[in-house]
């Protein structure tokens, strides 16, 4: 019988998916994603873990709590600790294995290999090959896995920029059927947001299928390429230390200054650390000079569908109105 | 040039009395208080933590009295602390506070992106000088952990209520004004005897409990709603898993001083519950709780602001902890909204629940003994 791994569909699956799942299936292993986001998911996630943390990490709860429930003989969740040369994710990306371990009943082995490039860059294959190990004594192999994963990153990457979305990419790189790049709306809108929400339409309340329903073309923060990121975010004041932070704020000011975006909506998470940083300096910069509106939305488990949708929608025809107009830069903020 | 800097407990004796051992003028915030809270609520970011919001309500207040520049400590990640000097100076900016700002953290490239740094706040004093005024600065903290860790042993067992903090008061305004080494040592002394000298009943059962969580929130009165004297008051002998020596000696000179109290025994301890730093005090946090229940402690407080993130971590671990070591756990969680009313009543309930435990275990091994004396 094959090996099963699971893999939550939480956190950085939105970036690493192909990567993990081409090592673990060179392995030998068969895959195992948690199902999507639902309301059974994401009470359990809050009913296992403790109230004061965000949105993200209590649904990443519910997708382990999801695989542990479909039999699988490992659960993937590395301690992300850094994917950057002197960066990090959030701390609490860097406790989540053991909130993980001390506090969800019945689990199958937890794989919670430290993946830290803070230091050194090249960690990250070191951590594979602890990983493989578990598998397999063949070097060879589990070289040849990481390999392969790696190229799927590359692939994932390039679908990224050419404007899929992450969970889109995959169906196009693992031959399932997708639905063409739609590019008909007559607006532009920008999101810049944790891609472990703004992905899962659940949690994000189909923020990018509602967008789509009302007209608009979306792109994420995700779509950009990651220098121009980095160097955007080079005009702070100092180095960010956050990996995805980072990726907020260069995406907000290209977002913002780009005569093809004709709205920016910014999502952060109720409670989230780095969030509550990253929207004030994004906000604050570039109230002066920005060419296109902002919106800052704020988003937890209580958020009432309602409410959200509204703004949404106000939002969305002052963006048309002021196209139509082609008025010069007017600030909206909350 | 006025220099001034964020309020945390007594830190402003230790950085005053180092920069004016260098001759810098000094320009305090105010106390910090309600309207340091409103302030920095009204400019802050609305789910910032709280230090950042009082650091913001210091600095506009300390504005009001004349401050030019800012002087604070900073850091490399993965906590928010780290960039709090920067979006705190781009609100300034912002409401029209025209400052200049000095971050001490590590540097990113090279060690001189830190002395000029310092140059800008020290002008052309020699190193040599710079260096004795830090070694000033942290002797006044040793000197002002030595008081308040004799406030905790007579705080539960003073005769007359309030006497620990009429005393305790008393002893750091001398250490505050001492201007010399010399005369530090003296205050010191003589702080210390005051505290001694507050009347109490040595023969008092008292409840120890340990307070451990976020810093800021440990060593700033205004932010724990002053639970060391409402526990004191209660009975209660406290213990505070991070002194501000040892907070001196991390962030403002990179635990460039060696061989102090460390809280490295904390994070050895922190296995099996929490194997990885992160962030802030998360990992100590955890670690202290075996610590302090091998020690004999009664309980434990974990305290930090809303939305703290390595709390938030540790938060989730803790009840494990406790279990496994038997020690109850209470956890407080501050925010703009919290009163003092609400926090004594769950300080009360606390420290019942403990009296009771401990007078069960008492009453335990007493039918213990007994029942080996007859048999
Ligand atoms: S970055 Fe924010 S949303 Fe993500 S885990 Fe950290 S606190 Fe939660
Ligand atoms: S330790 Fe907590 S309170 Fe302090 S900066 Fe970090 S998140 Fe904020």
């Amino acid at each position: 019988m094959t090996t099963k791994v699971g893999i939550p569909r939480a956190l950085l699956y939105y970036y690493y998916y192909p990567m993990w799942k081409d090592f673990f299936q060179t392995l030998g292993c068969e895959v195992v994603v948690s199902d999507k986001t639902n309301k059974s998911i994401l009470s359990d996630g809050s009913k296992n873990c403790v109230d004061e943390a965000c949105l993200p990490v209590k649904l990443a709860f519910g997708h382990v709590i999801n695989l542990a429930n479909k039999n699988v003989d490992y659960i993937f969740i590395p301690r992300l600790v850094s994917m950057a040369k002197q960066e990090y994710i959030c701390p609490k990306f860097l406790g989540f294995p053991d909130m993980v371990k001390h506090n969800v009943e019945n689990l199958p082995e937890i794989i919670d290999t430290t993946i830290n490039m803070r230091l050194k860059t090249s960690e990250i294959s070191n951590a594979y090959k602890q990983v493989g190990r578990k598998f397999t004594g063949n070097r060879f192999k589990i070289w040849q896995a990481y390999r392969k994963g790696q190229k799927s990153v590359q692939r994932l990457n390039e679908l990224l920029l050419s404007g899929y979305m992450p969970e889109e990419a995959f169906a196009v790189m693992y031959g399932k059927e997708k639905d063409k790049l739609s590019s008909g709306g007559d607006i532009n809108i920008a999101i810049i947001c944790h891609p472990y929400i703004i992905h899962d339409s659940y949690i994000s309340m189909n923020l990018i299928g509602r967008l789509e329903k009302m007209g608009a073309n979306v792109v994420t923060a995700d779509n950009l390429p990651e220098e121009l990121v980095r160097q955007q975010a080079t005009k702070l004041p100092k180095r960010l230390f956050w990996t995805l932070g980072q990726r907020m704020v260069g995406a907000g000011y290209t977002f913002v200054n780009d005569n093809n975006v004709d709205g920016v909506i910014n999502l952060a998470a109720f409670a989230c650390g780095p969030d509550s940083m990253t929207s004030e300096l994004i906000d604050r910069t570039t109230k002066k000079t920005r060419k296109a509106p902002l919106l800052n939305l704020t988003l937890d488990e209580h958020t009432g569908e309602a409410g959200i949708v509204t703004r949404l929608e106000a939002f969305i025809d002052m963006v048309r109105w002021k196209k139509s107009k082609q008025l010069p830069g007017v600030a909206l903020v909350n | 040039m006025k220099v001034t800097f964020p309020h945390m407990g007594n830190l402003y004796i230790c950085v005053k009395g180092m920069l004016e051992y260098l001759g810098i003028e000094v320009t305090m915030p105010p106390k910090t208080s309600k309207r340091t809270l409103t302030l920095g609520s009204k400019y802050g970011p609305e789910f910032a933590c709280m230090p950042l919001k009082l650091n913001l309500g210091n600095f506009i207040e300390a504005s009001e009295l004349g401050a030019e520049t800012i002087m604070m400590a900073g850091g490399c990640g993965p906590c928010r602390f780290g960039y709090y000097a920067q979006v705190e100076h781009s609100i300034l900016q912002d409401l029209g506070y025209d400052y200049d700002i000095v971050v001490l953290e590590p540097p990113d490239k090279s060690i001189t992106e830190l002395t000029s740094r310092v140059r800008q706040i020290t002008g052309k004093k020699s190193w040599w000088k710079v260096i004795q005024s830090i070694r000033y600065g942290y002797l006044k903290s040793r000197a002002v952990d030595t008081v308040e860790l004799l406030s905790f042993k007579t705080r539960p067992r003073e005769l007359l209520t309030g006497e620990t903090d009429r005393a305790l008061n008393q002893a750091l305004k001398e250490i505050d004004r001492a201007q010399t080494v010399e005369e530090l040592k003296l205050a010191e002394a003589r702080g210390s005897e005051m505290m001694q000298d507050v009347a109490v009943d040595s023969n008092r059962r008292v409840i120890k409990i340990a307070l451990i969580g976020e810093i800021f929130t440990l060593l700033e009165p205004f932010a724990n709603l002053n639970i060391e004297r409402h526990l004191g008051r209660l009975g209660v002998e406290v213990d505070r898993s991070i002194y501000l020596s040892e907070w001196i000696n991390d962030h403002l000179f990179m635990g460039l001083l060696k061989g102090i109290r460390s809280t490295k025994e904390y994070c050895r301890n922190a296995s099996p519950y929490l194997n990885h730093f992160v962030g802030g005090h998360g990992l100590e946090t955890v670690g202290s709780v075996p610590v302090y229940a091998k020690q004999g402690y009664d309980g434990v407080i974990q305290l930090f602001p809303f939305t703290c993130m390595p709390e938030i971590v540790a938060e989730s671990l803790l009840p494990k902890v406790s279990a496994a070591y038997n020690i109850p756990l209470m956890t407080l969680i501050t925010d703009e909204h919290t009163g003092e009313a609400g926090m004594i009543t769950r300080l009360e309930a606390f420290v019942d629940l403990l009296e009771r435990k401990q007078y069960q275990n008492y009453q335990g091994a007493r039918s213990q003994e007994l029942e080996v004396r007859m048999s």
